[in-house]
Parts: C-alpha cells; structure tokens; sequence
C-alpha cells in the first residue's frame, strides 16, 4: 500500500516535469562560467539565444569569478570563459599545459564610475591625478580628510569606498590610477557586493566610491557621478555615448569572453559566440554596459571564424587600450 | 532555647529571592525576543517586498535579464530534486548508523571515538563539506556538477543530525520493551524491526525533517561544488527517461538552487532584482516553515499511535 501510494507520487512528480524532458536525448550544452561583471551580458545573451533556438540548445551560465572561470576553463571543464580583465600569464601557462587554446573576444565596455553622494558640491570634476591621491597605498591613515587633497574642500572625513581585492574592478581601478595593478591603501570599506557600496555612498554625504556603470545607472537618483578628467584634459561624465566615443578615458575598460578553440568545433558552441556578436551589442546597452563599435564587433566575429587563438596582451593588464587595435595585434599563446 | 523567627528578616530574603527571579525571568524574555522580533521583522520586511511578485508565473518562469519576467522556475525544481537525492541518501544510512550505535555497538574506546567524531562532524562549517565534495564526488568519482554531487554533499552535511536524533528517539524507548521482546526470543534484528523503529519513529522523522530544513537553505557547499546561476532548462524528469540508464539522467544534469539565485538577484543592480529576491527568499522560508510544520504534525500523529 505505501509503496503504491509512493509510486504515485513519483509517477506525479515525472508527469510534471516531463515537460522539458522531451529531448532529453538529444541534449547539447553551451557551459560558460566567470565574471559576475560579464554575467548579465552572458544571461541575456543566453537567454535570446534559447530562445531563438526554441531549447533546442542548453546554456549554463555560472559565477565563480574571472580567476575561478579560467581555472575551470584550464582544466576543460567549460566552453567559455567570462572575464573582466585578460587573461594573466599564470593562467595561460595552465592553459598551455593543459593543451587548451583559446580565442580571446572583447564583447563590450564597462565604465568604472567614481560616485560621491549627492549633497558633495565642491567636487565638479577629479582628475586621476587627485583619484591617486585618494586611493595609493601611500595616502593609508594619512589622507583621511577632504582639504588634506585640495585646501579649498571642507575640513571633512573622506570616506572611500570601493570593491574588494578579488575583483576585476579593483584590478583595473588600481593599475588605470595608482599604476599598477592590486596596489591600493587597504583603509577603505570594501564589499564584492556592488549595491553595499551604493548603500555606502547614499548614506554618507562624505563618501566617495567607484564601481560598475549599471549600479549607477540603476541608483542615478541617490548618486552624483564625477566627471573624470581624461588625458586630453577634458572631463568627461560616463555614459554609453561618452564610451562609445572613447572620451571616457582611462577609466573605461573591454570585457571579454574566451572560447575554447577545442569546443569551437562543436556547432552549438559556435553559433552561440556569433550570435553573441551579432546581437551582443544591442543586448549590453540593455543591461546598462557600453556595446563596442559595429565595426569591432565585425573584426571579432572575423577573429574567431579565422580562429586567431591567442591573448593580445601576452599576459599583462595594460590600460586605455583601444579595442580597435587590440583586435587588430597578433595574438600570443 | 529557640529564638523567636525574625519575621522582618525572612520577609526580607523572600522579597530578594523574587526580586532575583523577576531580573532573570525578563533577563530570559528579552534574549528570547532578539531572535524572535529580528526574525519576525526580517520576515515581515521580506514579505513585504516580495509577496506582490509572487504571482504564478514567477513559479514558472527561468531566470531573465528582465526582472520582471524573472521567475524561479530552474531554482525550486532543481531544490527539490537536490532534497529528494538528499533524503534518498541521508535517511537510510543516517538511520542504520543511529540504530547500530544504540542496539549493537560494544561500548568500547571505537566506539566513543565514533560517538565523538559524529558530534563534531555536527559542528563543521558547511564550506568545507562543500570543498570536501569537490574534491570527492565532483573529481575522484567524477559525478561533475550534478544534482547527484549536490544531494550527496548536502547528505553528508544532515547525516549527523539524523544519527543524532535517531539514537536521542532509540534511548527514549523504555528498556522493558527490549527486555520483553528478547524474553520472547526475539533477537536483536527482529527487536529494531517490531519494535525499536516503529516507536522511535516520531522522533527520528522529526530529525530528518529538520535535518534537511537545514540543507535546503545551504548555499556555501552547493556554489562550492559549482552550482550554475542561469540555467533556463529543467533536468529530465527524475526515473522517466529509457530503463535502465536514462531514468537516472536527472541525476547527472546540470542545475541550480533557490539560495543562489537570491544570492544572484541581490548583487544586481536593478531595483526590481530585489524585490525578486524577496520573493525568492519568502519562498524559501516558506518552505522551510512547511517543513518544520509537517515534522511538528508528523511527531503529534505517530505519538499519539505509541501505547507504553
């Protein structure tokens, strides 16, 4: 008796889902895994391609991070990797070992925005010059009051607030300001969670934090973004348009994704990276991150049909570098 | 001679005394209510973000760039599923262990090293249930980043709570129901069967139920082993596919569970991710207070059969 009363239930629960398990046979996946700044973009892309495709292809999109990423691509465990920074030479060497080779693909900018809180007046514009300042690992428990930086700002505490050591935010903020990469004073508050630092910078009229354009966009109300004095000495508000034009220098940077030269094979796996050029653009815009250039986004998907493997930056960060010429360098393996 | 009670005096003691017992008593109410009020406002604030959202389509919905079209569809069936492999798992053995170490185990040195290894698996953080799994199931056994992986890890993470409350439910029994059912000459197996588990049932239920209200919320050993965060597709049917090998595909397929995709929705930038986790996360209580109330309920029904 019970174990037909079981039964039922297992027969209920499998008539449910039964649904989606139409093709279970016939299964292809798309695995991609990475950055969580990569990720929206990732989503939506997945999310169209699906449905373009009517499921007839799984992609699984995950967040372990961009280091986390390439460890598990490395190792062959994904398709795809998203990435919020190049590849580093530590990295490539596992790739290497593990016979894995990979086309390196920019697929749209993310402009890292320094926020004050609204009743902040004085601050009109900052250059990466008084940005240095602030955050070099030399200003630690000395700089800690507005008018220590410029005498004609308050006599107030400057609270800083930015994302943690693991992030590619903070490894691109500190190699385009301080100049090299990770260096940064360790006194300010910080979270891997963007929204803390919105909550941060909202609350406190002295703050001063950066981060990702879409938390801005999404909190334009409660925040003042500072224009950035850029190095042909114009200061420049972030915005796609600002981006898209290359104005918003040096704190724009590319993000990627890298796809395994191995799994391009299959076709899934390739009509989804086109369709991620193809339509990437238009669908960045619509999670608050800057598309690259129609003209790039053609040079990319030229790359990866020609099957260009390789990084263009051999292993090192390097800042304020033009998307156009990174596409058009020979990349190194 | 006796001296006369000085009844000032023993007024006196007796008014401290209650004094004293008063101090303790609101001293006890108040802890009492830093759990209680900072979980009901939790909730309430919760409730009131999320409840709006929770229309039907956001139970069958996947995941989205859009927020408002966002749902949980892939997260409470693959938590299901993860509880069911779970259980499967968890029970049968936690059970069988408990039931050893209470009617068979000599009380010896291996088996009070046993009894101390089992209290303090209890006390291990899940993270490191989760790395252990990585490497165990994920890698050496090559189950990947499966349902089968999550159900094992989260199986290994509830298997001291069973055991415990298993042999808490076992002491419980008097010993005269051993004693007479031996007399009769009963051995040991066929006094567990007729006798030990049909009566400590309640209580070993009531573990497992808790036992696995604790699982469903983990978060840290799941993303460990490599749960996904978008996945818009549900695992085949669990024993639906082709006998014998495709009615276990479910078990290998890829998925992802409710805590991280609240865990996701909070870290987004739109406002309206956050009401999505609220929606999430008031889900999730739900049904870990569901589960709480069926063991509550399950504990009154099968006491009320026991006559001793």
């Amino acid at each position: 008796m019970k174990s037909m009363k079981l039964s039922v239930v297992t027969a209920a629960v499998a008539a449910a889902l039964s649904v989606s398990a139409g093709s279970a046979l016939a299964d292809t996946f798309v695995k991609i895994d990475g950055s969580s700044t990569v990720y929206p973009i990732t989503e939506a892309v997945a999310e169209e391609f699906q449905k373009a495709k009517k499921n007839a292809v799984k992609v699984t999109v995950g967040i372990s991070g961009t280091g986390g990423g390439f460890k598990k691509f490395c190792r062959g465990e994904i398709d795809i990797s998203d990435a919020s920074r190049p590849i580093l030479k530590k990295e490539m060497e596992d790739c290497a070992k593990a016979g894995i080779k990979y086309i390196e693909l920019p697929v749209a900018f993310d402009a890292l925005t320094v926020v004050v809180n609204p009743k902040n007046t004085f601050l009109k514009q900052v250059t990466v010059a008084v940005l240095k300042m602030m955050w070099e690992p030399s200003a630690q428990g000395k700089i800690t009051r507005w008018n220590q930086i410029n005498p004609a700002w308050p006599d107030a505490p400057l609270k800083l607030f930015g994302p943690g050591a693991d992030s590619g935010t903070f490894d691109y903020f500190t190699e385009a300001v301080n100049g090299k990469s990770k260096a940064s004073r360790g006194d300010f508050t910080a979270s891997e969670d963007d929204n803390v630092l919105v909550q941060g910078v909202t609350r406190d009229a002295n703050a001063l934090g950066y981060f990702g354009f879409a938390y801005y966009d999404e909190n334009k109300d409660k925040l003042k973004a500072v224009p950035v004095v850029n190095p042909k000495g114009k200061a420049v508000s972030p915005s796609i348009a600002a981006v898209m034009a290359g104005e918003y220098e040096p704190l724009a940077r590319p993000i990627f994704i890298y796809v395994s030269a191995k799994a391009m094979d299959r076709p899934e796996v390739k009509e989804f990276v086109e369709f991620y050029l193809k339509h990437g653009g238009k669908l960045a815009k619509e999670v608050k991150y800057v598309p690259l250039s129609d003209a790039d986004y053609k040079h990319a998907l030229d790359n990866f049909k020609k099957k260009k493997t390789g990084t263009g930056f051999g292993g090192v960060a390097e800042v304020g570098v033009k998307v156009a010429d990174l596409l058009k360098r020979d990349p190194k393996e | 001679m006796l001296k006369a009670p000085d009844l000032q005096a023993i007024r006196q003691i007796i008014a401290r005394a209650k004094r004293w017992d008063m101090l303790f008593s609101v001293l006890g109410i108040l802890s009492l209510m830093v759990g209680v009020l900072s979980f009901c406002v939790l909730f309430a604030d919760m409730a009131i973000k999320g409840v709006p959202r929770l229309e039907w389509e956001f139970f069958t919905s996947f995941p989205s760039r859009r927020a408002a079209n966002a749902g949980i569809l892939s997260a409470w069936v693959g938590t299901v599923l993860v509880m069911m492999v779970t259980a499967l798992a968890a029970v049968p053995v936690g059970i069988a262990a408990g039931v050893y170490l209470e009617e068979y185990a000599p009380k010896n040195w291996v088996t009070g090293l046993i009894e101390i290894n089992i209290t303090n698996l209890a006390g291990v953080p899940s993270i490191v249930y989760g790395l252990l799994a990585l490497g165990l199931f994920v890698y050496q056994f090559g189950l990947g980043q499966s349902i089968l992986s999550a159900g094992l890890t989260l199986a290994l993470l509830i298997l001291p709570v069973v055991i415990v409350a298993t042999r808490e439910a076992i002491r419980a029994i008097p010993q005269m129901i051993r004693e007479g059912s031996y007399a009769c000459g009963a051995t040991t197996w066929q006094t567990v069967r007729d006798h030990i588990l049909p009566y400590s049932s309640a209580g070993i239920l009531t573990g497992v139920i808790i036992g696995m209200a604790r699982a469903i919320g983990e978060t840290a050993p799941i993303i460990t082993i490599g749960a996904l965060t978008f996945i818009a597709f549900l695992p085949p049917a669990p024993f639906a596919g082709d006998p014998p090998a495709g009615m276990f595909d479910w078990l290998f397929a890829p998925f992802t569970v409710m805590p991280i995709q609240m865990f996701n929705w909070t870290s987004r930038p739109e406002a309206a991710f956050t009401v999505n986790a609220a929606a999430a996360g008031f889900v999730l209580v739900f049904m870990t207070l569901a589960m709480n109330g069926l063991a509550i309920y399950l504990r009154y029904r099968l006491r009320k059969n026991i006559k001793w």
